[in-house]
């Protein structure tokens, strides 16, 4: 390969253990000479006399603020644009906020009731639904809570929607019979009246700031303005509900829709509530020792109004509207998933599901997640494997060759590299299709039978062929940066002192390259554990990765908590392999060039 | 004296009103839709005579209507919505309308009477699927086959079961990438009568015997997930059929001129249409209210129909559907809405697949994945 003669020119310029050997002589030389200002046995000191060791780290803290200066541009980027998003969208996979967040009186009173028995909750469980429920739907709020449970349970989502439109009803039938009776309840002005105070009677002014602390947690904005409506204290003892009801519409109507509460005619669900309270145990002896604004009103809807009010309860409305309110399996995913964080969406990304009745496993036909993420570490080993195999000699060669020719390799390794990465996808969908180019060669050729044509595509091996080649100058850059720097002599001198080809290079050559392999490795296994577009291309059904299914409830089925908990699973991974990588080859040995 | 005031004061009112209401508006607009053959459509009919009326007006567009519903839901969280009129489907419309995304609107107020004055609201119907969403055309899911692969001697695929009739006709087919239509298409060849589809569909059973109906081609079935692929796996020839958006279909046997057959049979219905984002500012919602009331208008309906093979939804429209813009053939036996093509029809029913869209995708990619 090479002559005797020229390793010699090429070790005159290198260095030499001589020349290490020179440098520390004059270095000790330097260190007896001795030190300003020194005493004996005292600390060192430095030139304006302070101690040595101080003044150095001084300096030193200097140089390294001075450096973190320089990179807090960078650092103060990444955390705002990559650090921080991230983080945000883990935390989504625990997040679970929305269920209390718009139901918090439900959840809180169904939190006593047993999932694991035969009963439906109680009555003040609908009773708690209704008012939340109705706040929500006019919030529209009702429907995205739906959707959040429909990952859960299905039919969820139909079943919010629709009570959400008919909640109404329920008021109304009591809103008409106190109207028949008596036109004065169609009044805004005499609502007003009754329910709030105008500031010489006690008011109950945390009952309409509560209200607007709940709309916030509703809408996700803290709303300032004026309500303009205190609530009473003495209606409030009276009728508990309605001015629980009366408040939150109040809120509603100035807070959110801006319109003046005085002349606003209540909700049919403060009707429902006044409905509720007249007919609630000891209603009328609370009535008789109120004489506040309305006492004759309401103690005239108590003779005359009430024996007429239909006979119906908050759970019978519930279960007319739709049957699946008697659903027990219905109630245990709205309890199950009462808490402010689930661990809901991490059960469902290893194919477990959060019930009533605590964890698990999922049923066999929607088992999904696990498979997948064998499947994806299964191909990126894999495909990293055969990018050792195919990139290794190229980055030999490209190292080896004489410049011009290595030149001209070089770029058609960078070549494919700055060429999108669609085309270079759809390339290899027409080469490896059955009506392809490959398969095409094959019958001409007459290897293969025309009506026997090889699949090539839209399977495992598609997405291996593809996303290796796809990968491959990841794996021979930094491979050839490598061995760019492993001296030809070392090789040359193996065989001198007689080892074979084979074993000057894997006992030589080989040994020296692990960095670039291992760089190359981490670089090509991370990228393609990740990777999306082409396995949704050429990877049909077995070569979907898990990555295809996190940006499926990214984009489609916005279920954005169990692609948060996909997405934290995978990093972990990744970072637990590197992890076990630095434990059995030491990141150090790896090089980037 | 008093009627040359008056006509004078209405004169000026007249000479206002139209300054007035130009002011108000933004004079750019971002509108989403899909890219390619159907938002040239859309440029075509809507957007150039909109801005051939109001040339100060420039309008974007995004081509971002396949993740709409991701997209703004992260616009909506970050507080900061930068599109104006989204295209989406009806089931995404839905969706937005349920998530407090779009803006919920009145049809009579906000769009145009039909011209002999029926109301918006009965002109299009039954297509007002959601309360947010505006539709625009129909179109319809369907099989198109390779006319040049059929056996010789036996006639061309007429009916959705000889998708599973691989004797007689041999060769791959393909079949999109979800549940939806798919899990239909097979209970129907399994012999459930179709206004039972949806009651067997619900149960698991249900489900199981859609998936082991699917499973006799399964090997035989390339997947799909973008609208293109299977025409270009048409004119490749690698499959014999394969389902598709008809207007797909049109462009690859009508532009392109392929030996490529289509077959109407249990075709599925779905809307496209605008959503109108929630919380724009007054001055970008009045541009767009503005736009959307001329482009879907009975003649604007129409027009598109010109240059895509997709029913306007109109009622009032269907009369007025001419030639292909370029080919000059007649449009009309083209759409899905067309009698002799819509003798046996599905429409997406949105309410059920809404409810068990999660729960049967998971079962579906459990199963392909096997």
């Amino acid at each position: 390969m090479s002559k005797l003669s020229s390793t010699g020119e090429q070790t005159a310029d290198a260095p030499t253990p001589e020349d290490a050997f020179h440098e520390s002589a004059t270095l000790e030389g330097r260190d007896k000479e001795p030190p300003h200002g020194s005493g004996e046995g005292g600390p060192v000191l430095a030139a304006d006399g302070t101690p040595l060791k101080r003044s150095l780290q001084r300096a030193l803290r200097r140089e390294k603020l001075r450096a973190l200066g320089l990179i807090a541009p960078l650092l103060i980027f990444v955390l705002v644009t990559f650090i921080a998003p991230i983080a945000d969208m883990l935390f989504r996979s625990v997040e679970n906020q929305i269920v209390s967040d718009t139901l918090p009186e439900t959840t809180a009173t169904l939190q006593s009731w047993d999932s694991a028995g035969d009963d439906l909750p109680p009555e003040a469980v609908f009773e708690a639904l209704y008012y939340d429920l109705f706040l929500a739907s006019e919030a529209k709020r009702h429907t995205r809570l739906g959707t959040r449970l429909n990952y859960e349970e299905t039919g969820l989502s139909s079943l919010f929607r629709s009570t959400g439109r008919s909640l109404d009803d329920y008021g109304e039938l009591f809103q008409d019979v106190l109207e028949d009776h008596d036109e004065i309840w169609e009044s805004a002005g005499f609502w007003y009246e009754m329910m709030g105070t105008t500031g010489d009677e006690p008011g109950q002014p945390e009952l309409i700031e509560a209200q607007r602390d709940r709309l916030e947690a509703l809408t996700g904005e803290r709303q300032t303005g004026e309500i303009g409506f205190v609530p009473a204290a003495a209606i409030g003892e009276v009728l508990p509900r309605t001015a629980d009801a009366y408040a939150a519409f109040a809120a509603y109507a100035a807070l959110e829709d801006g319109d003046t509460v005085a002349e606003e005619e209540p909700w049919e669900a403060v009707f429902a509530a006044l409905a509720s309270d007249l007919r609630r145990d000891g209603a009328a002896e609370a009535i008789a020792g109120y004489d506040g604004d309305g006492a004759e009103e309401l103690q005239a809807a108590l003779e005359q109004a009430v024996p007429e009010f239909p006979e119906t309860t908050y759970r019978e409305f519930f279960l007319e509207e739709d049957e699946d309110w008697g659903s027990l399996d219905a109630w245990g995913t709205i309890q199950a998933y009462s808490p402010s964080f689930t661990p809901g969406y991490f059960l469902n990304a290893v194919d477990l599901e959060l019930t009533a009745d605590g964890v698990s496993a999922k049923p066999e036909g929607q088992q999904i997640y696990v498979l997948l993420f064998q499947r994806t570490l299964f191909m990126s080993l894999v495909i990293m494997g055969s990018c050792v195999l195919l990139g290794y000699p190229v980055a030999y060669l490209l190292s080896n060759l004489p410049m011009r020719v290595s030149n001209l390799l070089m770029i058609l390794v960078l070549l494919p590299f700055w060429t999108s990465l669609l085309v270079r996808t759809s390339a290899w969908k027409v080469l490896l299709q059955q009506q392809g180019v490959i398969n095409d060669i094959l019958v001409w050729l007459g290897l293969v039978a025309d009506d026997a044509r090889l699949v090539m595509i839209n399977n495992q091996f598609g997405t291996i062929v593809a996303m290796t080649h796809i990968l491959l100058p990841f794996m021979i850059l930094p491979l050839y940066s490598v061995m760019k720097t492993i001296p030809p002599s070392y090789v040359r001198a193996a065989k001198s002192l007689g080892a074979t080809p084979w074993t000057s290079f894997w006992r030589v050559y080989f040994p020296q390259s692990i960095p670039g392999i291992g760089a190359g490795c981490i670089l090509v296994f991370i990228l393609a554990i990740g990777y999306y577009i082409t396995p949704e291309l050429v990877g049909g059904t077995t070569g979907t990765f898990i990555s295809n299914r996190i940006a499926y409830h990214i984009s489609s089925s916005l279920n954005w908590g169990l692609a948060a908990a996909l997405g934290t699973i995978l990093l972990a991974v990744v970072l637990i392999l590197y992890w076990v990588y630095d434990k059995i080859v030491g990141i150090d040995n790896v090089s980037l060039g | 004296m008093k009627l040359k005031t008056l006509m004078l004061m209405t004169g000026a009112a007249v000479a206002i009103t139209p300054m007035a209401v130009a002011q108000d508006m933004a004079d750019s607009m971002t509108i989403v839709s899909w890219g390619g053959a159907y938002q040239n459509s859309q440029q075509k009919a809507y957007a150039e005579p909109y801005m051939e009326m109001h040339p100060e007006v420039d309008i974007v567009w995004d081509e971002s209507s396949n993740e709409a519903v991701a997209k703004l839901r992260a616009m909506n969280e970050a507080g900061n919505i930068t599109w104006d009129l989204v295209d989406v489907v009806a089931s995404d419309a839905i969706r937005l309308c349920d998530e407090g995304l779009a803006m919920e609107i009145d049809p009579d107020d906000l769009l145009a009477e039909a011209p002999d004055g029926t109301s918006a609201e009965d002109d299009f119907g039954d297509l007002l699927v959601s309360d947010c969403f505006i539709p625009q055309i129909v179109y319809s899911t369907t099989f198109g086959y390779r006319t040049d692969m059929v056996p010789e001697g036996v006639e061309p695929p007429d009916d959705i079961c000889d998708v599973w009739d691989l004797e007689t006709y041999p060769g791959q087919r393909s079949l999109e990438k979800r549940p939806i239509n798919n899990m239909e298409w097979a209970l129907l060849c399994d012999g459930v009568a179709k206004d039972e589809i949806y009651d067997v569909l619900e149960t698991p059973e249900g489900q199981d015997r859609a998936l082991a109906k699917l499973d006799e081609i399964k090997d035989e079935v390339v997947w799909w997930s973008a609208g293109a692929d299977t025409p270009q796996l048409l004119a490749d020839g690698e499959i014999f059929m394969g389902s598709t958006y008809n207007g797909r279909l049109f462009s690859v046997i009508e532009e392109q001129d392929q030996p490529v057959g289509m077959m109407w049979d249990a075709q599925v219905f779905d809307l496209d249409g605008w959503i109108i984002p929630a919380g724009l500012p007054e001055d970008r919602l009045a541009r767009v209210k503005d736009f959307v009331n001329f482009a879907t208008d009975t003649q604007r309906l129409a027009d598109q129909a010109a240059y895509i093979s997709y029913g306007p939804a109109r009622k009032s429209s269907a009369p007025l559907v001419g030639e292909h813009a370029e080919l000059g053939i007649p449009m009309g036996p083209h759409m899905p809405t067309a009698p002799e093509n819509s003798e046996n029809i599905f429409v997406y029913n949105y309410e059920f697949w809404a409810d068990y869209r999660d729960d049967i995708d998971a079962k579906f990619q459990a199963w392909l994945a096997q």
